[in-house]
C-alpha cells in the first residue's frame, strides 16, 4: 500500500468541501465531554533528533536492568534466536487473518502445524487456531462447557489466576451465566468442597495447573471428583510445565486452555500474547475460533482449508460459538516456532531448570529467619512466600536494589499473612538468587 | 417434486402425519439452496417443542440453518443416520431425509400449515 500523506492544501479543500474551518469541526456532533483531551504533540523533529529522543526514554526503563522474580501469568523463558529473525519476515509480519483461505495456503498449514502441536503437547484431540490470551480463553472455555452441557453453572478453582477470573466473570455475567468458587485450602484446591458444592446443575469445573500460587494440584482425584458430579474438566495450564507435567488428556480434561507466552514470546509490557484452548474429538464443533484442516483437492493434492466455519459469526451471525473475530496467528506461529526449535527435550530442559531454580531460590530464601513458606505442597516454578514485615517496606528496599522480588499477592488470597508469589526460570541467574537473598536479609534485621 | 401428502411451512419445512405422530424433513427447495450438507445438530428426545423453535441445526458447506418445530409437542425419534450420513438430506429430502418425529399435541395446528399447491405458489413468489 503507498503511504501518501494528505498536504495541507488537500486538507483546507477537503474541509471547505464539507463546509468545516478545522479538522476538529469533524467531531463537532459528539459531545464534548466524552471528546479525546488535545494531544500536546511536539514539533517535528529530524530523523537525527528523533534517534536521540528515543534513546532518552530507553534509558529510563529500569525493567531492563532489575532482576526479575515476577510471574503470574507472564514469564521470562528463553526465546532461540531464530525466531526473532524468522518472526521478523514479511510474509509472516503482514498476513493477517486468512479471508480467502485457499489463497493463504502457507498461514493455514502453519496454524495446522500449531494446532497439532498444541494436541501433542496437551495430550488432546484438536485445537483451535488461537486465541486472544489465556484470560479469555478461559472465559471461552467456560462459554464452551455451557454449550456442550446445556447448563449455566461454572465452577471455579479459587487458587486460578484472579486475573483470568476477572475476564471469566465479565463474560459470564453478561450470558447470564452462574459462578461459583471452589475455596483452595493450603494453596491446593479442596476436593471436599469440589465434591459438595458441584452437583448436576453444573456445566464444568474449571482449574489451573500449576495453580496461581505455583502449586501442583493433585489433577487425578479433582479430576475423578469432577466426573463425578457430572460435571466437564476445563484445565488452565502453563505450557513449559508440560515438559514435566503429565498432559491433561492423561487426567481425562475435557477442555485445556492457556497463554501461549511463554512459548517464545517476550514479555514486552503486557502483550502481544495468544491463548489456545484444545479439547476432546467430540466438542469441535463447539470449539471457539477458527480452525485450520488438512484435505486433499481434486487432482489429490494436500491442501489446506478454514474448516468447520459454519459455526463463526460470519456465517452464522448471532448464533455463532464465538464472537472472536480473529486468530493471534503471528503469536501462535511464534509458539509453534519456539517449540519446533526446542524439540521435546528442550522443553524438557526449560522446565527442569525452571523448577530447580525455583526450589534453591524458596529454600536459599527460607532460610531468612522469619520466611516462610506459605504452602506445604509441591510447587512447579513459583511460590507463596510470607514475611512478618510489611511487604511494602520490602518491595521498596528491593527497588532500589534494582531487584523486583515478586508479586504482592492481594490480602485473603493466600491467606491472612502478607504474601508474595515469586518465581523463577531457566534464566533466572544465580547471583541474582543470592542478592535477593541478602536484600532481604538485611531488610529483617 | 413436490410431494400431495405432505404439509409445508414458509420456512420450507415439510410435516408427514404418521399416526399421533408428525415426522418433519426440509423440502428439495431447502436442501437445493443449503448444497452440500455436512452435519445435522439434532435435538435429544424427550424435549418439548413449540411452534417455531429451533429443534434442529441444519449445517452445509455454506450455511447453517435451523429447523423450526411446524407444530407443538414432544421430540419422539431423531433420524440418527444423519449422524454418520447427512448427505441423506440432499439425495432424498422428503424420504430418508427425515430429520426429527414430534408427538402431536393438537392435531389442529397442521391445518394452518400450506398443501403442497399452496407451498409451489409460495416458492413461486419468493
Amino acid at each position: 500500500m503507498d503511504y501518501i500523506p494528505h498536504t495541507p492544501y488537500e486538507r483546507r479543500e477537503m474541509l471547505a468541501a464539507a463546509g468545516l474551518a478545522t479538522e476538529n469541526d469533524l467531531f463537532r456532533s459528539i459531545p464534548a465531554a466524552l471528546r479525546n483531551p488535545e494531544i500536546p504533540f511536539p514539533a517535528p523533529m529530524t530523523e537525527m533528533e528523533i534517534a536521540d529522543e528515543m534513546e532518552d526514554l530507553a534509558r529510563r526503563n529500569e525493567g531492563r536492568r532489575m532482576a526479575s522474580f515476577l510471574g503470574g501469568g507472564a514469564y521470562r523463558h528463553f526465546i532461540p534466536q531464530a525466531l526473532k529473525s524468522l518472526l521478523s519476515r514479511g510474509d509472516f509480519v503482514t498476513a493477517y487473518t486468512p479471508y480467502q483461505a485457499e489463497a493463504s495456503q502457507g498461514t493455514l498449514q502453519s496454524i495446522y502445524e500449531f494446532q497439532t502441536l498444541m494436541c501433542r503437547l496437551t495430550g488432546m484431540e484438536a485445537a483451535n487456531a488461537s486465541m486472544y490470551d489465556g484470560a479469555s480463553a478461559l472465559a471461552e472455555a467456560a462459554l464452551m462447557a455451557c454449550r456442550l452441557t446445556r447448563k449455566e453453572k461454572i465452577a471455579v478453582s479459587a487458587a486460578a489466576n484472579p486475573h483470568y477470573c476477572r475476564v471469566l466473570n465479565t463474560y459470564l455475567v453478561a450470558a447470564g451465566i452462574e459462578v461459583v468458587e471452589i475455596p483452595h485450602d493450603g494453596g491446593a484446591t479442596c476436593a471436599e468442597s469440589l465434591k459438595r458444592m458441584v452437583d448436576a446443575s453444573c456445566a464444568g469445573v474449571f482449574l489451573q495447573n500449576p495453580n496461581y500460587f505455583g502449586v501442583v494440584e493433585p489433577m487425578d482425584s479433582l479430576s475423578a471428583a469432577a466426573k463425578e458430579a457430572g460435571a466437564l474438566l476445563g484445565v488452565a495450564v502453563y505450557p513449559i510445565s508440560l515438559g514435566l507435567l503429565k498432559p491433561p488428556g492423561a487426567y481425562n480434561a475435557d477442555i485445556v486452555l492457556g497463554d501461549l507466552q511463554p512459548l517464545g514470546m517476550p514479555l514486552s509490557f503486557g502483550g502481544p500474547y495468544a491463548g489456545f484452548i484444545a479439547c476432546k474429538g467430540e466438542y469441535i464443533r463447539q470449539l471457539p475460533g477458527r480452525l485450520a484442516g488438512r484435505t486433499t483437492d481434486a487432482d489429490g493434492k494436500t491442501g489446506y482449508v478454514l474448516t468447520l466455519q459454519t459455526r463463526e459469526q460470519h456465517i452464522r451471525r448471532a448464533k455463532a460459538t464465538s464472537n472472536i473475530c480473529t486468530n493471534q496467528a503471528l503469536c501462535a506461529l511464534a509458539a509453534a516456532m519456539y517449540l519446533f526449535t526446542m524439540g521435546a527435550r528442550g522443553l524438557q530442559q526449560a522446565a527442569e531448570r525452571s523448577v530447580r531454580n525455583a526450589r534453591a531460590l524458596q529454600e536459599r530464601l527460607c532460610g531468612v529467619k522469619g520466611v516462610r513458606l506459605a504452602f506445604q505442597k509441591p510447587f512447579f516454578n513459583e511460590f507463596v512466600l510470607e514475611l512478618p514485615i510489611p511487604i511494602e517496606h520490602f518491595l521498596a528496599k528491593a527497588k532500589e536494589e534494582q531487584v523486583a522480588p515478586g508479586i504482592r499477592l492481594a490480602p485473603g488470597l493466600a491467606g491472612e499473612k502478607e504474601a508474595l508469589l515469586v518465581c523463577a526460570t531457566e534464566l533466572t541467574r544465580k547471583a541474582d538468587m543470592e542478592r535477593y537473598a541478602e536484600i532481604l536479609t538485611k531488610v529483617m534485621e | 417434486m413436490t410431494p400431495q401428502d405432505l404439509k409445508y411451512t414458509e420456512s420450507h419445512e415439510w410435516v408427514r402425519v404418521e399416526g399421533g405422530a408428525a415426522a418433519v424433513g426440509i423440502t428439495h427447495y431447502a436442501q437445493e439452496q443449503l448444497t452440500d450438507i455436512v452435519f445435522v445438530e439434532l435435538p435429544e428426545i424427550g424435549r418439548k417443542v413449540d411452534v417455531g423453535d429451533e429443534c434442529a441445526v441444519i449445517e452445509s458447506c455454506k450455511v447453517a440453518a435451523e429447523l423450526y418445530a411446524p407444530i407443538a409437542g414432544e421430540i419422539v425419534a431423531v433420524n440418527t443416520e444423519l449422524n454418520d450420513h447427512p448427505e441423506i438430506i440432499n439425495k432424498d429430502p422428503f424420504g430418508a431425509g427425515w430429520i426429527v418425529k414430534i408427538q402431536m399435541l393438537d392435531p389442529a395446528e397442521l391445518d394452518e400449515l400450506m398443501d403442497a399447491t399452496a407451498y409451489e405458489s409460495h416458492l413461486e413468489n419468493s
